[in-house]
């Protein structure tokens, strides 16, 4: 007989242990499953003494459990405590293995078959427990292992790593640093490059083959593993090397199939294989079971305002649920329990934020009411379930405006997506007129795309609420909700031709050129327009940048670059002649193709556009003409700005808006601004001088270049990294040290550090030689003088471009000599620098 | 577009100029013109016996001078203490050159050409000392930037030592096999200080008693009269050598020229403490003894 529980609460990390804490402390009869002999696992398995962080933290904890940042042990140390005196009842090496049966009578199997039955289940088993796992003959031997915690462990072995992402060349480099274990060590990657890796990692690995501590071996798959040995499949043919421990990193996923399958109908499926080859396999019947919101890899289970799944009474939250942050697990734990206890009251915890957030609306509703309200009225957010719609308001921001006030000014830096959820905002055209936009539908696209300065200034045209939407929360939307993007796209194609086009045009008059209009993504290097083709479609730079280039003698000359929102190819339809100069993408970007015929026909339609374009063309005219006279007399100086300019545009500062270059004929070495910068921001230099790049003495020093679309935020947990009022990007407090912005960012500018002690002041330390003096003191002070007792968490640390401090950057008011410089990239890039004759 | 890239230029190269070039030559105009005022009016200026510093001028151009050295000394204080505000520290560079230059005029003058073996002349030559190491110093800022450059490439000196450190653990690998006099000759180049000799090398950027120059020496007259065959253990070590010395030589320049570019401060900086102590000496003669 099956043991018959209220609720069984599945995996025991941080949402699984608060929610078996509530279920103890409200006397309900529950069980908590782990599947390892200990809780929190994926804790459990951070590096030994890691400080853990508690964000966000506007965000109150509810739960029995305490919790609050500190170190990893200490945080374990008190979960197990408190849960031994809840009186938690836990079942350690209790895989669950399938779920069958219906709410009130749940049945749950585990890897040693017995059986559990539970009234209602609780989910929570996260996503980190599931490695990928090596697919091959043998790869279920006990030699394969998918985690490395202390790589001394290891003595005499010859150690295969498959997988060359960060955590597989981690391992094999820990495994190989120390010879005197002499550990024979060889990573495969499946493919030739390293690009999953970041770069600093593949340079260590590199170092590491070429001193020839391990091997390294590309496009190289294992096919066979034997005790002892194991069979790979090389790009020569196969080989068998001697092998006593694989380790094996090739990411993790969310269990998907498992979860799809709870309490599901199992019928028989077709499923298509790797090959094509149909086969017979046992599935979930579609409709039953738990359902994902989409067939993306990234994609949650849909799931109620109370985390109930598309199967009543299983509830799932935490990372599996898309909230990898603790907080949220353990509120959720909390919140979980008591709705299956009947308690539907129960605001969640977010609600006091969300009452924030209206708190200064003019008229007073209830926050489900102002949810429902704002999804029913903003044409965008109508996909969006009420528990999206809430994280998505916890991003977002609801204000008023009166009538006249203004929302943004031209030029003003700015990444949000404003949506109108009531009365409507007028947009200031150039020529005083102005363009209404109406309620439901969105403006600031632009910004949200491109990452560029705002292109217009809006006001508020009546009384209007107004959602201003974070680029982050915004391209969450746009990823989750399909018809989300389809309408971002299509008004943001729309408006650019607007607004390039201009005066007296409207969206009607456009019609024909919209519909022609395609998106299409450029790689870096590739040419959309090549000189002396005769087609005639025009390009509008929406994402990214591209130079424009001219064949002279041969050789390419840099003519000019086009930063997004710019467009090009107009001439061919203009004046019908070939192409004359080739357009390529400085780096991965997306151009808007628009039809050359289409617009032929608007130009004939409408001869004020048709003056325009010409006026424009003038212009590029005479930049063609200038190189072509200069060609002869300046050709060394013409080449020598080509190479500059590609050298800079190769050195990422195509994708900059503002980038620190230091000019070597003048630079001492004095590190001056490595000083100034660590004194101008708690102590930390957040710029290498010496590092980076140089080109004919023009040096990229290895400092944030606040790219268009920051790679850094790809992936914050916190969503700590916005962009500023001056368009820095920057990191705010709520960083959590997680590292993904070290790791994500190509130019190596981010890094993590403690803050160090205060300084004594600059007079001491030049009087009495008190203090390290200015500059970033060394490890060695900072850790004699931390405070006793306190350990300070590392952060992720990056240039802000001194916002907020008067003068500006500290770097360049501190250069003695004028060598550093800040640009950005449309006023360095110009051919004008030509005229002088010293580029 | 064209017009507009003028435009863009001529802020871009504003930001480009160096410190001497600061501003179109401000300082360098503002320091002639004072230079220059300074001489017309000593010219025009009749004072009986003779000029000397005790003259109203001559009180004139002495307080503007010791204010002037006051100032120009705070230079180490501007640059250290990061402030907030609109100031940048190329101006006060250029203003420090080219005031301190004028100090030649504004000085001389206020001796009145009077000199003789006492403190106030101490002060005077120790003022000249003071600009003349400046003087070499703006012509190292002027010169060893690009060659600096040049020989780093894009390698940091963090990386030359990680290089330097590298090789230093293949020769230590490579010279397992070997016997116990060949080892010793490796040792040679491994237990060297190849950056030891004192300030003088560090400065001539010579190192004549360089342990691996030393160790290939003796790695070739051993392997010399052999025939490369490619089995020797002692002909990897020779490549090694060969490579550590390029490293070494490259390392070696690049320290030669940081020193170059900072030397002349361990001068500038002390004398003109000392500068300023005869200054004070010299004021107090005047006022409690003379006067």
């Amino acid at each position: 007989m099956a043991d018959a529980y209220r609720i069984a609460i599945v995996g025991s990390g941080p949402a699984g242990v608060s929610a078996a804490a509530r279920a103890a402390q409200l006397g309900l009869s529950h069980v908590l499953l782990e599947k390892t002999d200990h809780l929190s696992d994926t804790i459990y398995k951070y590096q030994k003494g890691k400080h853990v962080m508690a964000t966000p933290s506007q965000l109150v904890l509810r739960s029995d459990l305490d919790f609050d940042a500190g170190k990893r042990e200490k945080i374990l140390g008190t979960w197990d405590e408190q849960a031994a005196a809840a009186g938690i009842s836990v079942r350690l090496n209790a895989e669950v293995t399938a779920i069958t049966g219906v709410q009130g009578d749940f049945i749950l199997t585990l890897a040693d078959k017995s059986q559990i039955r539970a009234e209602n289940i609780i989910l929570s088993i996260g996503t980190q427990g599931n490695p990928n796992l090596l697919r091959v003959p043998g790869g279920h031997l006990p030699h394969v292992q998918y985690q490395l915690d202390d790589p001394g462990e290891y003595v005499d072995e010859h150690i295969l790593v498959i997988g060359a992402g960060d955590a597989g060349i981690e391992n094999a480099v820990g495994l190989a640093t120390d010879p005197a274990q002499r550990n024979v060590v060889t990573i495969l990657n499946r493919t030739a490059d390293f690009s999953r890796a970041k770069d600093a990692n593949v340079k260590g690995l590199f170092a590491m083959r070429d001193a020839g501590r391990l091997t390294v071996m590309p496009e190289t798959a294992p096919n066979k593993v034997e005790p002892g040995y194991v069979t790979l499949d090389t790009r020569d043919g196969e080989a068998r090397i001697r092998c006593d421990r694989i380790i094996a990193r090739m990411g993790s996923a969310a269990p998907r199939g498992f979860v799809e399958s709870c309490g599901a109908e199992m019928v028989d499926l077709e499923v298509k294989g790797r090959d094509g080859t149909m086969s017979i396999r046992k599935g979930p019947k579609p409709g039953t079971g738990i359902v994902f919101s989409s067939p993306d890899r990234e994609a949650y289970p849909k799931l109620s305002p109370q985390f109930e799944s598309a199967v009543p009474g299983i509830y799932v939250i935490g990372a599996l649920a898309g909230y990898p942050l603790i907080k949220h697990c353990m509120n959720q734990g909390y919140d979980a329990v008591e709705f299956i206890n009947g308690n539907t009251e129960l605001k969640p915890a977010d609600e006091p934020i969300l009452e924030n957030r209206f708190k200064n609306m003019p008229r007073r509703r209830s926050v489900d009411d102002w949810l429902g309200f704002l999804g029913d009225n903003v044409e965008i957010l109508g996909g969006l379930s009420p528990l999206q719609m809430r994280e998505f308001m916890l991003d977002s921001d609801v204000r008023a405006y009166r009538i006249g006030e203004t929302v943004f000014e031209k030029d003003e830096p700015g990444s949000s997506l404003f949506a109108i959820a009531s009365g409507s905002v007028e947009v200031s055209l150039p020529n005083g007129k102005g363009i209404r936009i109406p309620r439901g539908s969105i403006f600031g696209e632009v910004g949200l795309i491109s990452g560029r300065r705002r292109g217009a200034t809006i006001r508020a045209a009546e009384d209007s609420l107004l959602v201003e939407i974070s680029r982050t929360a915004a391209l969450k939307l746009m990823a989750q909700v399909p018809s989300a993007k389809r309408v971002v796209n299509r008004i943001s194609t729309e408006r650019q031709l607007l607004q390039m086009f201009g005066s007296g045009l409207t969206p009607e008059d456009l019609r024909e050129v919209t519909d022609s209009a395609e998106i299409m993504t450029v790689r870096a290097g590739q040419a959309v327009i090549k000189e002396n083709d005769t087609d005639t479609d025009i390009y509008v730079v929406r994402v990214g940048s591209m130079v424009v280039e001219k064949s002279i003698g041969g050789k390419p000359v840099f003519l000019s670059y086009l930063p997004a929102g710019s467009y090009v190819g107009e001439m061919a339809v203009i004046d019908g002649a070939p192409r004359s100069a080739t357009v390529r993408a400085a780096i991965k970007s997306e151009v808007i193709k628009l039809s050359g015929e289409a617009f032929r026909r608007l130009i004939d339609a409408k001869p004020d556009l048709f003056d325009k374009a010409k006026k424009d063309m003038a212009g590029r005219q005479d930049l063609n003409a200038f190189v072509e006279a200069k060609k002869d007399s300046f050709s060394t100086v013409v080449d020598m700005y080509s190479s500059i300019a590609n050298f800079l545009v190769d050195n990422g500062i195509g994708e900059a808006t503002d980038v620190l270059l230091i000019d070597e004929n003048l630079c001492v070495g004095c590190d001056n601004c490595e000083k100034a910068c660590a004194d101008s921001h708690e102590g930390l230099s957040r710029l290498d001088r010496e590092a980076g790049r140089t080109y004919a003495h023009l040096h990229v020093p290895t400092s944030c270049r606040h790219c268009e679309h920051p790679h850094c935020m790809a992936d914050c947990p916190p969503n700590a990294i916005h962009r500023g009022p001056d368009g820095e990007v920057f990191i705010d407090d709520s960083c959590i040290g997680c590292g993904n912005c070290q790791r994500n960012c190509p130019y190596g500018v981010i890094r993590m550090d403690k803050v160090p002690p205060k300084k004594p002041g600059l007079l001491s330390w030049l009087l009495f030689g008190a203090g390290p003096g200015p500059g970033e003191p060394d490890k060695k002070w900072s850790y004699k003088h931390a405070d006793p007792g306190v350990e300070k968490p590392k952060k992720a640390i990056k240039c802000d471009m001194c916002s907020g401090i008067e003068g500006g950057p500290a770097c360049v008011r501190a250069c003695p000599t004028g060598a550093a410089i800040r640009v950005s990239p449309e006023r360095f890039l110009t051919v004008s620098k030509l005229e002088k004759g010293d580029a | 577009m064209a017009a507009r890239g003028v435009q863009q230029l001529k802020q871009v190269t504003s930001q480009h100029e160096g410190f001497l070039r600061h501003a179109g030559f401000r300082w360098l105009k503002i320091a002639l013109t004072v230079s220059l005022l300074a001489i017309v009016i000593y010219a025009f200026d009749d004072v009986r016996p003779r000029p000397n510093g005790g003259s109203a001028y001559g009180y004139f151009l002495g307080t503007v001078g010791l204010l002037l050295i006051l100032w120009l000394t705070m230079l180490g204080v501007r640059k250290r203490a990061m402030t907030r505000g609109r100031w940048s520290l190329k101006s006060w560079t250029s203003a420090h050159v080219y005031l301190g230059l004028a100090l030649i005029v504004i000085g001389t003058l206020h001796t009145g050409f009077q000199f003789g073996w006492n403190v106030h002349t101490l002060a005077y030559v120790l003022m000249m000392l003071v600009i003349l190491s400046g003087i070499y110093g703006i012509t190292a800022y002027a010169a060893l930037p690009r060659a600096l450059s040049n020989n780093r490439g894009e390698t940091t000196q963090t990386q030359m030592l990680d290089n330097l450190r590298m090789i230093d653990r293949q020769l230590h690998d490579a010279a397992q096999p070997l016997d116990h006099r060949h080892a010793e000759m490796v040792r040679m180049s491994l237990d060297d200080d190849p950056f030891g000799g004192g300030a003088w090398a560090r400065l001539t950027g010579r190192y004549p008693r360089c342990g691996t120059r030393r160790a290939q020496a003796a790695v070739r007259a051993e392997t010399g009269p052999n025939p490369a065959i490619g089995d020797d253990p002692l002909e990897k070590i020779d490549v090694l050598l060969e490579r550590k010395e390029a490293n070494l030589a490259r390392m070696r320049q690049h320290l030669r020229l940081k020193a170059l570019l900072e030397v002349w401060l361990y001068v500038h900086v002390p004398l003109t403490f000392a500068l300023i102590a005869a200054l004070f000496a010299h004021v107090f003669a005047v006022f409690f003894y003379w006067g």
